[in-house]
């Protein structure tokens, strides 16, 4: 593990580095139309330095200066009260709450349907079309009559919300899991055949077994999904909390830095789950004989 | 015909032949048109006997170790396993099958992978436990029994296999070129302790293989097989002892024998180009 990071450190913080010197150059030329105009008609005049020191200070800036983020990011994650409206941990709790319902009925469904596709032909025939055509719908558009429909039926707050996220996280889930659960190889099949196994048998003992490690690549992009569901399910629903409706609110008053604040957290969050999956899958699958690398 | 096995089981006719097979054929029907896998293949194995079947690829000889096993269906002809349709055999879990790979799971250490076919069966755990003693003893892997697969040499994971073919005490052991992947020196070394085993089980054996001594050094019977179709060409009776060491394979009987096998082989034209 050690010698595996050290030899990480150098390459990340040199692109780093990198990413923050063009993103302080672009804010320079983001922000300088603008404060040039305002300094026209206050009638003020700066040295080059204040000019420039003004570009990376403005309160509404066109695009934020790092270290403005970053400010942003360390007060409302650190400084407030969590229960506090302005704090980021409350907003992310909210999306990731809506995230992990949505991601646990997504991978159960996901795997549902692989179940049911690998063992009914007329399923495999019939839904593979459907499964594939229901990600080709823009999100963006299934998202409010989701939860418009089902408000219909009296289902508000966080169920239609994770629904969203199931909606993404269930197809990648129940693609690798068919693939999973048809990796055995004849020979395997063969020898459960000789031992007169059940068909419940060998789908307990060796196709479930068998298709762990495809589970957790998928649950891998599917938490992912489920992330970005649960965010695009809070703008166009008029969500009040959420990294969602964060990002909205912000567009609506022109607060850039709490826009990007947001899209930080939500970084963090997808990071957060996706190493949490990737440790969940070593563990199991060191539990289950795998070569330790 | 004389029968080998009766020095082992006195031969009743209330005892019926591990295999009997009359005039059995099977055509797959394949892209290219159908293909005679296997024609006319009369043959009974008794019980206790070790019978080996070798011929060049594409004879059938695995084919008909799969129609014992109730894995392929004949087209013609008739079978009988223990005196019962092959498909009966099987549920009644009548034989162990050995693969050409040792198909352990990777994700079961070496005793569960000999646990596997006791829990499908539904033994009881004392007597699962005193099983996978017992086989994984006869297989001398007991001091690997915690160790996954991929930790074993490829001889080893043969053993394991064949200690998992073992742990449910069918009488009738099928083997489908178990050693075919494994280097000379361990094939040596497993077909000595396959003997050895055979000899203390008592179980009827069939062995596929394609390697002339080697069926010589195990058998009691040599089913020598020709292709195109798959068919029976010579089956020859062994007079060696039943007592076997490995430098047997220099004397003269026993190089009489393999050059019957050769013989064999060369009437069915098998070295035909």
């Amino acid at each position: 593990m050690r010698a595996r990071g050290d030899g990480r450190v150098l390459p990340v913080a040199i692109i780093l580095l990198a990413i923050l010197a063009i993103w302080y150059v672009g804010t320079y030329a983001m922000n300088a139309p603008f404060q040039r105009d305002l300094d026209r008609r206050g009638g003020v005049t700066r040295s080059s330095t204040d000019f420039f020191i003004a570009t990376m200070t403005q309160p509404k800036p066109t695009l934020p200066a790092p270290h403005q983020v970053a400010t942003n990011v360390f007060e409302n994650t650190f400084l407030r009260k969590i229960t506090s409206n302005r704090s980021l941990v409350y907003h992310a709790g909210v999306t990731l709450a809506s995230t992990l319902l949505g991601f646990a009925i997504g991978t159960a469904l996901g795997i549902l349907i692989a179940v049911g596709i690998v063992h009914f032909v007329s399923l495999d025939r019939s839904l593979m079309p459907w499964l594939i055509a229901s990600q080709t719908i823009p999100i963006l558009a299934l998202a409010p009559m989701i939860i418009v429909v089902l408000a219909a039926v009296n289902l508000t707050g966080l169920l239609p919300k994770a629904l969203i996220s199931t909606y993404l996280s269930f197809f990648p889930v129940a693609v690798g899991m068919v693939k999973g659960l048809r990796s055995p190889d004849l020979i395997n099949l063969d020898l459960m055949r000789t031992y007169h196994a059940s068909g419940a048998q060998t789908f307990w003992k060796l196709r479930l077994p068998a298709s762990v490690p495809f589970l957790f690549a998928s649950m891998k992009v599917a938490i992912a999904a489920s992330l970005v569901g649960a965010i695009v399910g809070e703008l166009p629903t008029g969500a009040v909390a959420g990294i969602g409706a964060k990002l909205l609110a912000g567009s609506y008053y022109s607060q850039t830095i709490d826009m990007f604040a947001a899209l930080i957290a939500g970084s963090v969050v997808a990071l957060l789950l996706v190493t949490a999956v990737d440790l969940a899958s070593r563990v199991v699958q060191r539990r289950m004989g795998a070569r330790t690398a | 015909m004389h029968n080998p096995a009766s020095q082992l089981q006195p031969a009743s006719p209330a005892v019926p032949p591990a295999v009997s097979a009359r005039g059995l054929g099977l055509t797959f029907e394949t892209n290219d048109g159908p293909v005679q896998a296997l024609a006319d293949v009369d043959l009974t194995i008794n019980k206790g006997e070790f019978v080996s079947f070798i011929g060049p690829s594409g004879c059938g000889k695995t084919t008909f170790l799969r129609v014992i096993a109730d894995l392929e269906q004949p087209t013609q002809g008739a079978i009988s396993v223990n005196g019962m349709s092959p498909q009966q055999a099987r549920e009644r879990r009548a034989y162990g099958y050995v693969f050409q790979a040792a198909a352990l799971y990777p994700w079961r250490t070496i005793e569960n992978n000999v646990a596997l076919p006791l829990e499908i069966m539904g033994f009881s755990a004392a007597d699962k436990r005193a099983r996978i003693a017992r086989t994984l003893d006869l297989v001398n892997l007991t001091g690997f029994k915690k160790k996954f697969p991929w930790q074993l040499s490829g001889g080893m994971q043969q053993r394991a296999s064949i200690a998992r073919a073992l742990s449910f005490d069918a009488d009738l052991l099928l083997m489908d070129e178990p050693f075919g992947a494994l280097d000379e020196i361990v094939r040596d070394h497993l077909n000595q302790q396959l003997l050895e085993l055979w000899e203390r089980t008592s179980k009827t054996i069939c062995f596929v293989t394609h390697s002339i001594p080697e069926a010589v050094y195990l058998s009691t019977r040599i089913v020598v097989m020709s292709p195109r179709p798959g068919r029976v060409t010579d089956v020859i009776e062994s007079d060696l002892p039943r007592d076997r060491p490995l430098d047997i394979r220099e004397t003269p009987a026993f190089l009489a024998i393999a050059a019957r096998v050769r013989d064999g082989l060369r009437a069915g034209h098998s070295y035909d180009e």
